[in-house]
């Protein structure tokens, strides 16, 4: 078996920060459109469309990038209970980036409304317009941000931990490139 | 899952202060953004206006009738056809313009807060219809007999409402708090003007509907055109509403009874220095007016069984080469309607499984 890799790769760390940086642009998006009445809301409103289906065609190059490249190991002396978290929270991760792209368009379509990315492009509805099947929807929707909010804070505040407390190498495989490989 | 990483050499162990210190900074790190989140979605600020609790004064003001919608609850759903005659298509590269037929699902409805009001609690009837374009793109407008909107802003529209909030102990707003609220916001005078003149009309399909806020036209050049858009019927006789609770649907079977009824599509264009953000003001002296075409109404359904209960008439819901203008009702009508829809989406199974109760305001 080769040694294990210390760093993500390049395109994998690529995609996590440009994912990090949409991402939370649109939970901060979501939050604010639906708390304005002002133009604002609209403005955020046909921001926020475009950028989900954006983000959801990057996850799924993420997912493939993420099951073909090698991902650095968590350190062996990481107690098992952090490491279960870190395994558990990437797996929320990745299901709320790929489900709430899709659930907000569900939601749109059972609302009944055209789901428009722009002023002409309209993507075709993915399930049957049904008032109970909307309001379940949008409810997720709502309560699957604040997870989504509050597992991206943890995955933060865990990150900091490792580079600034344990001063391990996890954040730095996310951080860097090959330079620390190299020394070696 | 993946081999655990061989050991590293660790750096020296951190004092305990130092430790507290980088433990310090990562708390205050989440909680600068948990703050920010909390900033963003009005959860520091009570005093903004949100969609939510622009609902929340319609609650607070009419009840809540589960399921119904939160202002203009009393209606009754109309289908038929908008045959366009090509005249628009210049000004609108929208395919609704372009000569032909679209499909429409309308609504015709009370604009008061409470499902079960007179028809004559409000000298005002609403039309809200969705145009189906052949692209799937759609044209949602709710539009209002009044020619005018009491006022030009989402907070002073807020503010009417809690004027007219009725007192808890009297049922009856406070005497005093409309005059006040008037008197602090002249812009209203136009649609008083109006107003005083209005009576509650004995049917739904004798009346003008207007836009009240103003729209952009949008050609296939990219030029924009200001408007302003009506229904102008083709029935006439506005007979005198009768002395009943519930007339205008009965009125209105009937008269689909005996035949379609009709309405021409009025564009009213902007002339240059007409204002286009501000839908408590008319537009005065002679205005270029283009008849896009016929709205031809041919059946009506109750609306708890037909298709316009679940549509949200959003006004910003608008297929290419038709554009929402600053307005800023505009902007708060779609945010406040999505709010409004969300809330009543989730109690539709309370519609059928309550008897009606009347509770009148």
């Amino acid at each position: 078996m080769s040694t294990p890799v210390k760093h993500f790769a390049p395109l994998a760390r690529l995609l996590h920060w440009l994912m990090a940086l949409m991402v939370i642009a649109m939970l901060f998006i979501g939050a604010g459109m639906v708390a304005s009445v002002s133009q604002r809301h609209e403005w955020l409103l046909n921001l926020h469309k475009p950028l989900g289906i954006a983000i959801l065609l990057l996850v799924i190059v993420r997912i493939i990038v993420r099951l073909n490249t090698r991902t650095p190991p968590l350190p062996v002396d990481l107690p098992a209970v952090q490491a279960l978290a870190a395994k558990l929270s990437h797996y929320v991760l990745y299901g709320l980036m790929l489900a709430m792209p899709l659930i907000g368009w569900a939601m749109i379509s059972a609302a009944g409304d055209p789901v428009m990315l722009g002023s002409s492009v309209r993507l075709p509805s993915i399930v049957a317009a049904d008032a109970q099947t909307f309001a379940v929807l949008r409810r997720a929707h709502e309560y699957l941000a604040y997870l989504f909010f509050l597992t991206i804070l943890t995955h933060l505040a865990a990150a900091l931990f490792h580079g600034w407390v344990r001063r391990d190498e996890v954040l730095d495989s996310m951080l860097r490139g090959k330079s620390g490989d190299s020394k070696r | 899952m993946i081999d655990r990483e061989p050991p590293y050499p660790h750096k020296p162990p951190l004092s305990t202060p130092a430790k507290l210190a980088r433990l310090a900074g990562i708390g205050l790190i989440v909680l600068v953004a948990a703050g920010a989140f909390a900033y963003v979605n009005g959860s520091l600020d009570p005093q903004r206006l949100t969609p939510a609790r622009v609902v929340d004064v319609f609650e607070h003001n009419n009840g809540v009738h589960p399921g119904y919608r939160r202002n203009h609850p009393k209606g009754i759903c109309v289908a038929g056809d908008f045959e366009s005659n090509g005249a628009a298509a210049s000004l609108s590269r929208a395919e609704v313009f372009a000569s032909g037929r679209t499909p429409v699902i309308g609504r015709l409805a009370l604009p008061t807060g409470n499902p079960y009001s007179p028809d004559s609690a409000a000298p005002l009837r609403s039309f809200a219809l969705q145009f189906t374009q052949p692209n799937g793109q759609q044209w949602r407008t709710g539009m209002n007999s009044m020619p005018v909107f009491p006022v030009g802003t989402p907070q002073a529209f807020v503010d009417l409402q809690i004027a007219t909030a009725p007192d808890p102990k009297t049922g009856k707003p406070d005497p005093a708090k409309p005059p006040a609220f008037f008197a602090a916001h002249p812009e209203a005078q136009p649609f008083l003007a109006w107003v005083k003149t209005a009576k509650p009309s004995a049917s739904f399909v004798t009346e003008t509907y207007n836009s009240v806020n103003a729209f952009i036209l949008v050609d296939s050049s990219g030029k924009r055109q200001p408007v302003r858009w009506s229904l102008v019927p083709h029935a006439t006789g506005a007979s005198p509403a009768p002395d009943a609770k519930d007339y205008l649907d009965k009125d209105l079977t009937e008269k689909l009874a005996a035949g379609p009824q009709r309405w021409d599509l009025i564009l009213t264009l902007a002339n240059a220095g007409d204002p286009i953000n501000d839908a408590s003001k008319a537009w005065s002296g002679d205005h270029k007016t283009v008849n896009a075409g016929t709205l031809v109404i041919n059946g009506d359904t109750a609306q708890l069984d037909g298709d316009c209960r679940d549509i949200n008439f959003d006004p910003l819901i608008l297929p290419s080469g038709i554009e929402g203008s600053d307005d800023p009702l505009l902007a708060a009508r779609s945010a406040a309607y999505a709010a409004s829809y969300m809330r009543r989406t989730a109690e539709v199974d309370q519609l059928k499984s309550e008897p009606a109760q009347e509770k009148q305001p």
